[in-house]
């Protein structure tokens, strides 16, 4: 049960449980689907951009529990934070989930750091990363909604 | 009291090289045998023998070799015959899989069948490989879709497949079995109640072959689509039967070597049925690969395959109905041994994830049936599907697996 209670640790199942910021933002002003079409896994991110800073953010959809805690525990983060410390600090939630298992996973990840489990799980993957793609397309005004099965430009 | 088991189920499985293997540790409990069975010992051997003694191209050489490879080719295809029991061995042609054989049928009787406002009439449970081939041909054509409605057990609603049918039907295209809901469906009548209207029928058996007796020539349908590979037979081979006077009337599907009698740069005369749909260097050894998984399966009896499996169905269906808040997807009355569920609150992929860690194989996902997960309003199932060599202490060994998710998600 080692690899699974890595997988599915407690803040998991509770951010699972209950989502946090779990609905659209009042005045959200940017806003991307994402798709995980081998799972049926739907996400929509909410943003309240003002200059630089996300001022709010908030998630809806459906899915399995590692997407839906990592879509949760990435708005209680986001929130407040710049443009720049987002996207810097998506592309290191992309290289932790999927650096290889013999490197420790970096040590600054703060309370993001119970998704390194899913490292062991490679088909679990993009559950955990649908939140940050989809994230990343609501910063870049993407129109379509973002798939985890197409290749990224 | 469980039934008896018409055969010896250990002896089979020693055939299975696979199910030796551990799994994270814990004996591998194959349960996800719709998408793709395991392969008996046979049809390994098949597959070496053919690379280590016979390798040569077909229907071209007069060396020994060619020669060889070019009857046990041959052979197998009167096996195939003989396996469905159709009326001639030019009626069967040898093709990718179920997909192709779909495909083939739409680009080449479809193409010329279908018009402008014409229609297809397929059903609400059909997999993506009976649905996306038509999509593609009626978008050409600006013909249409109907679909046959089901019912919340998984049943087709036959009251409305009758109203469906009228001059402008081209085909009726419908699955045998349900890979993502289990239903065996009623085709003998589909059949009947299309050809009272002249309409031919295309029966996807991607589900079927491995599970029920099929007879083509009863079932009177003007096309069979198979694969090799849901059938202990080898990935990369399948079956398409048709009826030789509606083969002989279609174009070709793709050109090439072989589906030709002579070409010249102004014409090209085409061969005969089956060759004529069999353009290029064919899988060789899937097809000698596929006769060794018809051996395997006439080995054991079809029907006491199908008698064993209905017992494990049966078992199953009861064990998982003591799964607290589990939800059986499909509770069609006539239902092949394919389990699809849900369990409240928790995503089939969480499911899926937790009872690999036990050794337990099934499928979690939407099963290339997305109208079915629509209909019940799920985004996912998780579908536990059996073959010939699953045990009832493998059912055990799942229900305890999915206990094991509750614990996780309490
Ligand atoms: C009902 C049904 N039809 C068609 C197919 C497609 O078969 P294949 O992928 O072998 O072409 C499948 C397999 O998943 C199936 O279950």
């Amino acid at each position: 049960m080692s690899e699974l209670s890595e997988l599915y640790q407690q803040v998991i199942l509770d951010h699972n449980r209950n989502p946090q910021n779990f609905h659209r933002p009042a005045g959200a002003n940017q806003t991307a689907e994402g798709y995980n079409p081998l799972c049926g896994d739907k996400i929509t991110v909410y943003l309240r951009v003002h200059g630089e800073t996300i001022q709010e953010i908030g998630f809806e959809g459906s899915g399995c529990a590692i997407s839906k805690a990592s879509g949760s525990l990435m708005t209680t983060i986001i929130n407040g934070k710049t443009i720049k410390q987002t996207q810097s600090l998506s592309k290191k939630f992309q290289e932790m989930v999927t650096c290889d298992l013999n490197i420790p996973p970096p040590s600054d990840m703060g309370k993001l750091i119970v998704f390194a489990g899913v490292r062991e799980f490679p088909m679990r993957v993009k559950c955990a990363t649908l939140a940050w793609h989809t994230l990343n397309a609501a910063l870049e005004g993407k129109k379509e909604t973002v798939s985890t099965e197409k290749p990224e430009e | 009291m469980r039934p008896a088991i018409p055969f010896d189920v250990d002896r089979v499985r020693e055939d299975f090289p696979i199910l030796k293997q551990k799994v994270h540790g814990k004996t591998l409990v194959y349960l996800d045998n719709a998408a793709t069975t395991q392969k008996p010992q046979g049809v390994i051997d098949a597959l070496e023998r053919y690379y280590r003694t016979e390798n040569a191209n077909i229907h071209r050489g007069v060396h020994y070799l060619s020669e060889l490879a070019t009857a046990e080719f041959e052979e197998t295809r009167t096996q195939v015959k003989h396996f469905i029991n159709a009326r001639e061995v030019r009626e069967i042609l040898f093709v990718r899989g179920t997909t192709e054989a779909i495909n083939l049928v739409a680009q080449t009787f479809g193409r010329v069948q279908v018009k402008k406002d014409d229609e297809i009439v397929l059903s609400e449970m059909e997999h993506h490989s009976n649905i996306v081939p038509w999509q593609i041909l009626c978008q050409e054509k600006g013909a249409r879709l109907r679909v046959i409605p089901m019912n919340d057990a998984g049943e087709l609603i036959l009251d409305e497949f009758k109203k469906l049918l009228s001059k402008k039907t081209k085909l009726v295209a419908i699955a045998h079995v349900s890979n993502a809901l289990g239903t065996i469906n009623p085709i003998k009548k589909i059949i009947e109640r299309a050809h009272r209207h002249g309409i031919p029928v295309l029966v996807d058996g991607a589900q079927a072959v491995a599970h029920l007796k099929i007879d083509v020539q009863d079932l009177d349908c003007e096309f069979y689509a198979f694969s090799g590979h849901k059938m202990y037979g080898p990935t990369g081979i399948g079956v398409l039967y048709g009826k030789a006077k509606l083969l002989e009337e279609m174009p070709p599907y793709q050109g090439g070597g072989d589906m030709i009698s002579a070409v010249t740069f102004e014409k090209t005369l085409y061969n005969v049925i089956p060759y004529k749909f069999e353009a290029g260097t064919p899988d060789i050894a899937g097809v000698i690969g596929l006769g060794a998984a018809i051996d395997f399966i006439q080995s054991i009896g079809i029907e006491n395959m199908g008698q064993h499996e209905e017992a494990l169905l049966k078992e199953a269906t009861k064990s998982l109905s003591q799964v607290p808040r589990l939800r059986l997807i499909g509770t069609a009355r006539e239902k092949a041994a394919v389990l699809n569920f849900v369990m409240e609150g928790i995503h089939p992929h969480d499911i899926g994830t937790i009872v690999d860690q036990e050794g337990v194989a099934i499928r979690t996902g939407h099963h290339c049936a997305m109208p079915v997960m629509q209909h019940f309003g799920v985004p996912a199932t998780a579908r536990a599907s059996f073959g010939v060599y699953n045990t009832f202490e493998e059912i055990e060994a799942l229900v305890k697996a999915l206990k094991k998710v509750w614990e996780v998600f309490g």
